[in-house]
C-alpha cells in the first residue's frame, strides 16, 4: 500500500519544501511512522509523548476526519491520500 | 498606532514576526497578538477613546493594526439594549442586549472582518478570501468591494439561499462546495499553503481576524459606564468569539480602563444538533469530541471548533456554564427575542436567547447580575428557518365585511 500524504506549509521546511510524499503503510499511524523515519523530526510535531496526535494536528484520509474512522489504527487503501492540517482555522462565532 | 510585539504561540509560548502566520511550527498550536500593555497603558484612556470614531476603531490601541487606513464599512459600537420585558419574562432585571445584528452586513463578523482586512493590507497581501457558514462570506465579499480588492469566499453548498445572494452581489468570487462547514475549513486550511499570498481571513490572518471580536466586551464596558457586566452569554461556533470577549474584559483592566478587576463570568451557547463544546463541558472532557452537524443554526454549525478548547477553558475558569438547545427551542428563541424586545435575530441568536433562558431558569444565571446576552446576527439572513412557523395572521377578502369578521375574532381573544 501506498498512500499520497499532503504536508502543510509549517512541516515543509522538514521534507526539503516538498509538499506531496509518497509513503508506504498499511494504517494512518504506519504511514505517519514511516515519514518520521524519512524526515526527521516530523514525528515530534505530530504525535505526543503518548504517541497520540497532536490536539491542533488534523489528519484527514480521502477527506475524512481520521477521528470519525478509527484514528491511527485506520486502515490506508492503495493511493489514498492523507492530509495533514492544522486544527487552526475556522469560521463562524 | 499598534502595541503589538510579535506573534506568539498560545501552547509553547515561541515567538514569531508580525507577518501572515497563524500556526506554531513546531506544536501546531494558535498564534495569538502579544501587545506591549505597559505602553498602551501609557498612551489610552477613556477620554481619547471618547473622541474617537463610533466604530471599533476608537479602540485601536488595542488592536492589532499599524496605520489608520482602516478597511472599514464603518463597524461596531452598535446599541447596547436595556432588555426590560425579555428580562421580566426570565426574571432577569438587569439584562442587557448587544445587538450586532445592526452591524453593516448584518453580524459581529465585520468587526473581525474590518481588524483582518486593515491587517492584509498593511501585511501587502491583495486578495480576501475565508471559509464561511455565511456571515463571514458576507463581510468579506463586501468589505473586499469597498477596498477593491479581489475575494474568495468559500461555503458549503447548502448554506440558506439568503446567505449565498447577500455575499454574492458584491461581485466576488463565491465557491460553493459539495461538502459540510468543517470540509470548507479543511480546503481552505490546504489553499491557505498553496496562495500564501492571499489573507485569508479565518486562516492565515487569523490571529488579527480574531482580536476584533474584543471590541464586543470593550464596547460593553464602555456603555456601561466603564464597568465589566457580571455574566456574558456567547454563541459558540468555533469557540473565538466567546475566548475574545473574555480577554477584552481582562485587557481594560490591565491597561488602566476599568477601575476594578472584572469577575466576568462567561457561558456559552449551542445548537444541540452541534454542541461538541458543550457536550465536553457537561460531560467533564477537556478536549473537544468533533460531531457531524445537524442544526438549523448553520451559522454555529462548526462540528471541529478551532478554538473550541480554549472556549471551554474560560467558562470553567470563569463559573459559567454551557447550554444547548434543540431546533424548535431556537425558533422559540428568536420568536420570544423578536416580541419582547423588537430585535429580529438570526439562528444563532434564537439559540443564545434560549440557553439564557435555560440558564435563568436552572439558577445559572442569578437575578442579582448584570448579565448581557450577544445577539450576533440579523434574522433577515436567516428566514428560511421560519417559513413553517410565520405567517400572516389571517388572509382575507379585501372588504369591510371581512375585516370586521377577523377583528372580532382577534378582540375576542
Amino acid at each position: 500500500m501506498s498512500a499520497t500524504v499532503r504536508v502543510p506549509t509549517q512541516l515543509r521546511s522538514l521534507t526539503g519544501g516538498v509538499a506531496e510524499l509518497q509513503i508506504d503503510g498499511s494504517t494512518v499511524g504506519e504511514v505517519l511512522g514511516k515519514i518520521d523515519a524519512q524526515y526527521p523530526g516530523l514525528g515530534e510535531r505530530i504525535f505526543d509523548e503518548n504517541g497520540s496526535l497532536r490536539r491542533f494536528v488534523n489528519v484527514f484520509l480521502a477527506d475524512e476526519d481520521v477521528r470519525f474512522l478509527e484514528g491511527l489504527e485506520t486502515p490506508v487503501k492503495d493511493n489514498q491520500v492523507l492530509s495533514i492540517v492544522p486544527a487552526v482555522a475556522g469560521g463562524a462565532s | 498606532m499598534a502595541f503589538v510585539k510579535s506573534l506568539k504561540c498560545r501552547e509553547c509560548h515561541k515567538t514569531y514576526p508580525i507577518e501572515a502566520l497563524h500556526v506554531c511550527e513546531f506544536c501546531f498550536g494558535p498564534l495569538e497578538v502579544a501587545y506591549d500593555y505597559e505602553a498602551i497603558a501609557a498612551e489610552v484612556t477613556r477620554e481619547k477613546i471618547a473622541d474617537g470614531p463610533p466604530t471599533i476603531w476608537r479602540y485601536a490601541d488595542l488592536l492589532p493594526v499599524d496605520g489608520t487606513d482602516y478597511v472599514s464599512l464603518g463597524v461596531g459600537f452598535t446599541p447596547l439594549v436595556k432588555a426590560r420585558s425579555l428580562g421580566e419574562h426570565l426574571g432577569l432585571p438587569n439584562l442587557w442586549l448587544k445587538n450586532d445584528t445592526v452591524n453593516p452586513t448584518g453580524s459581529f463578523k465585520d468587526r473581525v472582518v474590518s481588524v483582518a482586512l486593515s491587517k492584509a493590507r498593511e501585511l501587502g497581501l491583495k486578495v480576501a478570501a475565508c471559509a464561511s457558514t455565511g456571515n463571514l462570506a458576507n463581510s468579506v465579499a463586501a468589505h473586499a468591494a469597498w477596498a477593491g480588492m479581489e475575494s474568495y469566499v468559500f461555503i458549503p453548498a447548502n448554506l440558506e439561499k439568503a446567505k449565498i445572494i447577500t455575499t454574492s452581489i458584491f461581485g466576488g468570487n463565491v465557491i460553493a462546495i459539495e461538502g459540510n462547514y468543517d470540509d470548507v475549513n479543511r480546503l481552505c486550511a490546504e489553499l491557505a499553503s498553496e496562495q500564501p499570498t492571499w489573507a485569508f481571513v479565518n486562516v492565515n490572518v487569523r490571529a488579527y481576524y480574531s482580536e476584533g471580536s474584543k471590541t464586543l466586551a470593550f464596547e460593553v464596558a464602555e456603555q456601561l459606564g466603564w464597568k465589566a457586566p457580571d455574566h456574558v452569554v456567547v454563541p459558540v461556533g468555533s469557540g473565538s468569539q466567546l475566548t475574545k470577549i473574555h480577554k477584552g474584559f481582562e485587557e481594560l483592566y490591565k491597561v488602566g480602563l476599568l477601575d476594578e478587576e472584572p469577575h466576568v463570568r462567561v457561558s456559552g451557547a449551542q445548537a444541540e444538533g452541534c454542541s461538541p463544546v458543550a457536550a465536553a463541558f457537561t460531560s467533564g472532557l477537556d478536549y473537544i469530541r468533533p460531531v457531524k452537524p445537524n442544526t438549523i443554526a448553520k451559522s454555529l454549525a462548526i462540528g471541529n471548533p478551532a478554538d473550541g478548547f480554549y472556549a471551554l477553558d474560560v467558562v470553567r475558569k470563569t463559573g459559567g456554564s454551557f447550554g444547548s438547545v434543540t431546533d424548535e427551542e431556537i425558533i422559540e428563541g428568536m420568536g420570544l427575542l423578536a416580541r419582547t424586545e423588537g430585535i429580529f435575530a438570526e439562528t444563532a441568536g434564537g439559540v443564545t436567547v434560549a440557553t439564557l433562558a435555560k440558564l435563568a431558569r436552572d439558577g445559572v444565571i442569578r437575578p442579582d447580575e448584570t448579565v448581557v446576552a450577544y445577539i450576533t446576527g440579523n434574522g433577515l439572513k436567516t428566514v428560511e428557518a421560519l417559513e413553517a412557523s410565520e405567517g400572516p395572521t389571517f388572509v382575507i377578502q379585501p372588504t369591510l365585511e371581512a375585516f370586521s369578521e377577523v377583528y372580532e375574532s382577534i378582540r375576542s381573544n
